[in-house]
């Protein structure tokens, strides 16, 4: 599945978060690199550092030190630190986030939720995708209601949709099984799969689950900060 | 597609009863505000109505009080003095005047008139020359007087209403025991001409014994003349004063002018408190929404997006406010003028507060500023929300 274009390159990348006199190293020298189509997964206890290192990688948080190349091109480096505004134009070309939380607006329908994006930025073509989307993800039906009206497999579902209606190279997932019950998990990462396989997307998740770690491409495993490639078993 | 429009109005609903307090306090303060600018607009054109409606600009009358020349003008005031007729040659002598009109102005206590009887005022007028000056003056029945010396009256719209006399009714002048035959009755002006019984010159004087004296002059100037020089002019006739009636106009609106400043303080601080409210119900609403900032901005909002968003919300709840303001104000502007002339001690006659096209823009305009105003900090603040701050914050709530 994989290809050899290198989505993203980490290459020693250190997040230090100081606590009073104490340092602590959530992310410590975690060197990657994410081809074009793979699906990872990121596995380990919790404070072992998984969701800082998706942020790191999402552009959503500055590395202490350490470099991070996105398509050849470098965003983080010892030297380099791109403007709020450059980041974000980053994050909405390239990247689609989804939480643990959903966190969709309560005051607008499924429809409008996966919208939103459309308002502040578009590519060609992105509003017939949002209908493609709802066909894919099977929420047609509950297009017009509002999120506090559908269960929360269906939100996740949702929030999938909005990451993915301006067609990110990269989606990013933390956690998105963990307000779900066995059966929800397993259907969204189904459609993970399913949305990486179709479209050759990028797809880093995070997760505790090591049944639904095993739906990806390639495994890692965090432990204090670090990072460790495991075969699949 | 969803317009950022949308989303703000969508979030103003989901708190309703917030969202409709600040609104309330912004429609108050507009009510207030264009209430007030109306009634600054309509006190002076009230006044300017009646001052045009005497028909002269300016009045020579016996040395006095200013003031009470002033409401003798616009209310007929009483304890008058007299000048002689003589006076009245000697001020048409000046190039400046088109016409003059002499007056004689009496008043008498009426036992019958009203629970505890009040003051019947006559204005003792020359036929030919108040006619000329007073062209507007129309008739509900009858007409002028029939000849200078003619026991006759002309009856103003109230007072003949009061009296309940029509054409062909006789009148009695109280104290003096004199019947005037009523031959016309003017129709309302909403002036004091109104409460006023117009009798000929000549025959006042005789049942008053005033022969040959009047109390005031009545004084139309050409209309390219010099009215500075010619008042400079009439104030050297010995014993008399001039009073011009933009010097009236000008003593009554610094009469008002205290309750104007303080009506406009009053109108300044429901606008600052209504602008905080705004502050503050915004403020609120980004702080509880922080999260929901965040991901607007990792779904690809720009700070500015976000900024422009929280500014809508400002600006619907000051524009919605606004409006309703300006309805109640229109909807209240008789009550709100009712409500003024009870306060004030001389209010012109016609509605107090007149409320146009153009101050109606003026008020929604500064409401719209004072909402772009107020929106700025809380737009500020929400722009500058970082993505990972708000995911972060999730287990801080």
């Amino acid at each position: 599945m994989s290809g050899n274009e290198i989505s993203i390159q980490a290459r020693g990348l250190k997040k230090i978060y100081t606590r009073g006199s104490e340092q602590i190293p959530a992310v410590n020298d975690v060197s990657l690199e994410i081809r074009k189509g793979d699906f990872i997964s990121i596995m380990g206890p919790s404070g072992s550092g998984k969701t800082t290192l998706v942020n790191l990688l999402g552009c959503l948080d500055n590395p202490t030190s350490g470099e991070l190349i996105l398509a050849g091109r470098s965003i983080f480096a010892n030297d380099t630190r791109l403007s709020e505004r450059e980041l974000t134009k980053i994050r909405r070309e390239t990247y689609g986030y989804i939480f643990q939380n959903f966190y969709l607006i309560p005051t607008l329908t499924v429809m409008e939720n996966i919208l939103l994006p459309l308002t502040f930025y578009r590519k060609p073509g992105s509003e017939e995708e949002g209908l493609k989307l709802l066909k894919l993800l099977g929420i047609e039906h509950r297009k017009d209601h509002l999120p506090g009206q559908i269960s929360g497999g269906e939100m996740q579902r949702v929030a999938i949709a909005r990451a993915m209606i301006n067609r990110p190279e990269i989606l990013l997932a933390d956690e998105p099984t963990g307000n779900l019950d066995t059966k929800r998990s397993d259907e969204i990462v189904r459609v993970l799969q399913e949305l990486n396989q179709q479209a050759r997307l990028t797809i880093v998740m995070v997760t505790h689950n090591p049944v639904l770690a095993h739906h990806a491409d390639r495994l890692f495993e965090m432990k204090d900060g670090h990072i460790k490639e495991t075969t699949r078993s | 597609m969803i317009t950022p429009f949308q989303v703000a109005y969508k979030n103003l609903l989901r708190k309703k009863v917030r969202s409709l307090l600040t609104l309330v306090g912004i429609a108050l303060s507009a009510w207030v505000l264009v209430s007030l600018l109306g009634f600054n607009r309509g006190y002076e054109t009230r006044l300017n109505q009646d001052i045009d409606n005497m028909g002269f600009q300016m009045m020579v009358m016996a040395k006095g009080c200013p003031y009470e020349a002033a409401t003798m003008m616009l209310k007929g005031g009483t304890g008058l003095k007299y000048m002689p007729e003589s006076i009245i040659g000697t001020i048409l002598r000046e190039p400046e005047i088109e016409k003059i009109t002499p007056i004689l102005m009496q008043a008498a206590f009426d036992p019958d008139k009203g629970e505890s009887g009040g003051i019947a005022i006559y204005f003792g007028v020359e036929p030919k020359t108040f006619v000329e000056m007073k062209t507007f003056l129309k008739f509900r029945q009858g007409t002028w007087f029939t000849d200078e010396n003619a026991y006759e009256a002309v009856m103003g719209y109230e007072a003949a209403e009061l009296e309940q006399r029509e054409v062909g009714d006789k009148i009695l002048v109280p104290e003096k025991n004199v019947e005037l035959n009523v031959v016309g009755i003017l129709n309302r002006t909403g002036t004091q001409d109104d409460g006023t019984i117009f009798v000929p010159m000549k025959t006042l004087q005789k049942i008053f014994n005033r022969t040959n004296e009047v109390t005031t002059i009545g004084i139309k100037v050409k209309k390219e003349a010099d009215i500075t020089r010619l008042e400079d002019k009439l104030y050297k006739l010995p014993d008399v004063q001039v009073v011009s009636l933009a010097q009236v106009k000008q003593t009554i609106m610094g009469l008002i002018s205290t309750a104007k400043v303080m009506v406009l303080s009053i109108a300044m601080i429901a606008i600052l408190i209504a602008m905080v409210g705004v502050v503050n119900t915004i403020l609120m609403s980004v702080h509880e929404r922080f999260q929901e900032i965040g991901i607007l901005k990792t779904i690809g909002a720009m700070p500015w997006d976000i900024f422009r968003l929280i500014w809508t919300e400002t600006l619907i709840l000051c524009a919605i406010g606004g409006v309703l303001g300006v309805g109640l104000a229109l909807v209240l502007s008789r009550l709100t003028g009712m409500v003024i002339r009870y306060i004030l001690p001389y209010a012109p006659s016609g509605g107090l507060v007149l409320i146009d096209a153009r101050l109606i823009g003026i008020t929604l305009a500064m409401i719209l500023c004072i909402g772009l105003l107020s929106g700025l900090y809380p737009a500020w603040k929400a722009g500058r929300i970082r993505p990972l701050e708000a995911i972060r914050s999730e287990g801080a709530r």
